[in-house]
């Protein structure tokens, strides 16, 4: 095979064949995706969850995984936040002219490994080519479908004296991404964050309903996602400062670049709210398991505000912590 | 006005060097900095070091903070 | 070096006191921007009995450029295929035509590179021999040596395609301007902790010896504001006006000579507009002759307008320390971060984004 992708890839013809059979089917070997249908016949489920997702990201090779990990933690995550076992995964791609097999490969090798993690079959997928110029590399769309377990999940749920979970250092995938991207550092640890939420999920889970509402929050960042939780209710969030767990260097890129953590964006954390009573239980079982051993209760439900999410700061004073408006930019003032 | 972050200089090369927080390392212009060591602590602007942070100073600095602390102690007394 | 700042425990007994404080009305303005945004976002205002008032000055530069230069860059690069180089900051600052900005133009395939320094835009030149790259120059005597150095090593490198839109300005003649005029009512300042670094402690003494205004540099931990707030009430109770240093680290007496320097021997004090506050003699930096080949006013034959263009928004009152942001007729309403009429709103750092974002409870 050539080594980069050229439109015949995406003619439905012998080359698009080729792509399939000696890259793609490989690598998700099964069953399902082997029949070669235009569909999936899948087993079927009391209440099932569907989710989609589209990934576009530059660079697509970025510190801590690349857009293909990312495709399948994306879909994933959304599905395990609704309360549901990810099962199936369609996978689209939309390749650029001139994109290395190379790559391609590593790229469905990241894919196959997330979603075996996961025990996640890639049942149906498409690819399309576009001309060079028309395209940034690689998109990808993946689509879910899990088998409900915990059906109780949503903001209606919440109440006064609940607490707030966060299950790891939030801001990292944002900032990894933003220095790579812009190559801000010459050297840096700052991986993103990027990893299915299946171990965290499956924990949180066995609380059933004590536990509220959980979301992994990423575009927004942790800010944006406890908005959403109060927002047009009674109730409000108190956040403290000084509890949320941020990573030293991740701290640093921020104050360099002007950023806020708080807003940057995660794909490998789960934020939720749960009851005071269990609050302490579902922590140290978070902690057991090493993507939650910076877990930390961060603040809690209160209906002394409305609808807001209020920041008790360092020195003891407070502000509101607003949704994140506009994308965050690097500033020098 | 102008947002600026110490940093360590762990490299220079000529007018630039290479200064890190925390793990985070990038590089610096230091054109502005006489007699600049490894080592070193600068404020670093828009790419640039403005300014040396004098370790000395820095620990009167925390004393002053300290000194503030205790006369509004007293003061609220 | 162990640096402990951040250490919040240690001053809880001055916000303590800040907190109780009840004697004196005191109108505080701090004059720069990052420590606007510091102050929001530590929540300092939510401490503050109603008797101190700490308002938001002209020190946010995105905020000061006035609207008719925003227009003049962005028909430069409507009608010029130029490359152009700016800090984020600038990025989302509308013109006074249909809230264009360099965003909106970049969307429509403007070429607009963010950059962190002067020096990436100069590499951006390098890089690009085909195109004519511009570089927006912003900022106050902190981040001009940056500029000033860059437009050496062009020359020195004798890189032709490369040039500066200066809108680079001095902190001193917009305070003088603010001080002299009838409605100013501000009674102390917080001064710019790193335009101190290069100005020295004597770049600011001036508010205290000429203007008998209490005046501290400070640096921009929340500690670093909390002191400087309590010097400042010490000087009201003690009934005396100087310039303090809370900021030893950093400032020192005669500032950083280098760039003060390396800032003369580039640019020139010259007449410029700022948004609210209108013409100040001798404010801005222009480029000198001797390097008249960098810069973009001169190289594209731009005329400077210098009438300041009137919108309904209220920056200007603003930055006087007139007007609370809130106070602004469009604050929340038609003006708000997504979508801003002024740079007070755009800018991260500017008042209104900073009332906005890290409202008081």
């Amino acid at each position: 095979m050539n080594d980069i992708i050229t439109l015949d890839f995406g003619s439905g013809g012998k080359k698009t064949s080729q792509l399939i059979e000696e890259i793609i089917l490989p690598a998700f070997n099964n069953d399902i995706l082997n029949s070669l249908m235009d569909g999936a016949i899948l087993n079927g489920h009391k209440k099932i969850v569907f989710s989609t997702d589209s990934f576009v990201i530059s660079p697509y090779f970025f510190p801590g995984g690349d857009i293909g990990k990312l495709a399948v933690c994306g879909t994933i995550n959304d599905i395990l936040m609704c309360g549901a076992i990810p099962k199936y995964l369609s996978l689209s791609f939309i390749l650029e002219e001139g994109f290395k097999i190379e790559d391609l490969k590593v790229i469905v090798n990241s894919i196959k490994e997330t979603a075996e993690v996961c025990n996640v079959k890639i049942v149906t997928g498409d690819t399309k080519v576009v001309e060079k110029g028309k395209g940034d590399g690689i998109y990808i769309n993946t689509s879910g479908i899990g088998f409900l377990e915990v059906e109780s999940y949503g903001k209606d749920k919440i109440e006064d004296g609940d607490v707030v979970i966060v299950t790891g250092p939030v801001g990292d995938h944002g900032i990894a991404v933003m220095s790579a991207r812009n190559n801000f550092f010459v050297d840096s640890s700052i991986k993103s964050d990027c990893m299915p939420l299946i171990n965290l999920a499956n924990i949180i889970f066995k609380y059933g309903d004590k536990v509220k509402i959980m979301r992994d929050p990423t575009r927004g960042g942790l800010a944006t996602t406890l908005n959403e939780f109060v927002e047009r209710t009674q109730l409000s969030i108190e956040l403290f400062e000084d509890k949320i767990p941020i990573r030293r260097e991740v701290l640093a890129a921020c104050e360099v670049l002007g950023i806020d953590p708080l807003y940057s964006a995660n794909e490998g954390k789960i934020v939720l709210i749960a009851a005071k009573s269990i609050a302490e239980d579902l922590l140290s079982d978070i902690k057991s398991l090493p993507e939650g051993e910076q877990a930390a209760i961060i603040g809690n439900v209160t209906s002394s505000y409305q609808g807001v999410v209020v920041l008790k700061t360092g020195i003891g004073g407070s502000r509101i912590l607003n949704k994140l408006t506009g994308a965050q930019l690097p500033r020098i003032c | 006005m102008c947002l600026a972050v110490p940093l360590r200089i762990v490299e220079i090369n000529g007018n630039e060097a290479l200064a890190e927080l925390d793990g985070v390392k990038m590089k610096v212009r230091i054109d502005l900095i006489k007699d600049l060591k490894v080592g070193d602590y600068v404020y670093v602007h828009a790419g640039f070091a403005i300014n040396k942070l004098d370790e000395k100073l820095a620990k009167e600095n925390i004393e002053l903070i300290k000194e503030v602390a205790n006369a509004a102690k007293v003061q609220r007394l | 070096m162990q640096l402990k700042f951040k250490d919040y425990k240690a001053i809880l007994d001055i916000v303590e006191f800040i907190k109780n404080y009840n004697k004196k009305n005191i109108k505080i303005m701090e004059i720069c921007g990052t420590h606007t945004m510091s102050i929001a976002k530590s929540g300092i205002r939510s401490i503050l009995p109603n008797n101190i008032k700490l308002i938001s000055g002209p020190g946010c530069p995105v905020c000061v450029t006035a609207i008719t230069r925003i227009d003049e860059i962005l028909s430069l690069v409507q009608n010029k295929d130029i490359i152009i180089t700016t800090f984020g900051d600038m990025l989302k600052v509308p013109g006074s035509v249909d809230r264009m900005s360099l965003s909106t133009l970049k969307s429509m395939g403007a070429k607009v590179e963010i950059v962190y320094s002067a020096m990436d835009a100069l590499t951006i030149a390098e890089k690009n021999p085909d195109y004519e790259v511009v570089f927006l120059g912003i900022g106050f005597e902190t981040t001009a040596p940056g500029t000033a150095i860059a437009i050496k090593e062009a020359k020195a490198k004798n890189i032709k395609n490369f040039s500066v839109f200066s809108l680079h300005k001095f902190v001193e003649p917009a305070l003088r301007a603010l001080l002299n005029s009838d409605d100013f009512d501000v009674d102390a300042f917080i001064c710019p902790g790193h335009v101190s670094a290069i100005l020295g402690i004597k770049g600011f003494e001036f508010l205290a010896k000429e203007y008998k205004k209490p005046s501290v540099i400070t640096g921009f931990e929340p500690e670093d504001i909390i002191v400087a707030i309590y010097k400042i009430i010490m000087q009201f109770e003690k009934n005396f006006a100087i310039i303090e240093n809370e900021y030893l680290r950093v400032v020192t007496y005669e500032g950083n000579k280098i760039a003060q320097d390396v800032m003369n021997e580039v640019f020139e004090p010259v007449d410029d507009i700022w948004r609210g506050i209108g013409l100040i003699p001798q404010s801005g930096m222009g480029i000198r002759d001797c390097y008249s080949e960098y810069d973009t006013v001169k190289k594209f034959n731009i005329k400077l307008d210098y009438q300041e263009k009137t919108t309904a928004c209220k920056c200007g009152e603003v930055i006087k320390g007139m007007m609370e942001p809130n106070e602004c007729p469009l604050f929340a309403k038609i003006c708000s971060p997504e979508n801003p009429v002024g740079p007070c709103m755009v800018s991260s750092e500017g008042a209104c984004a900073a009332y906005y974002k890290y409202l008081r409870v």
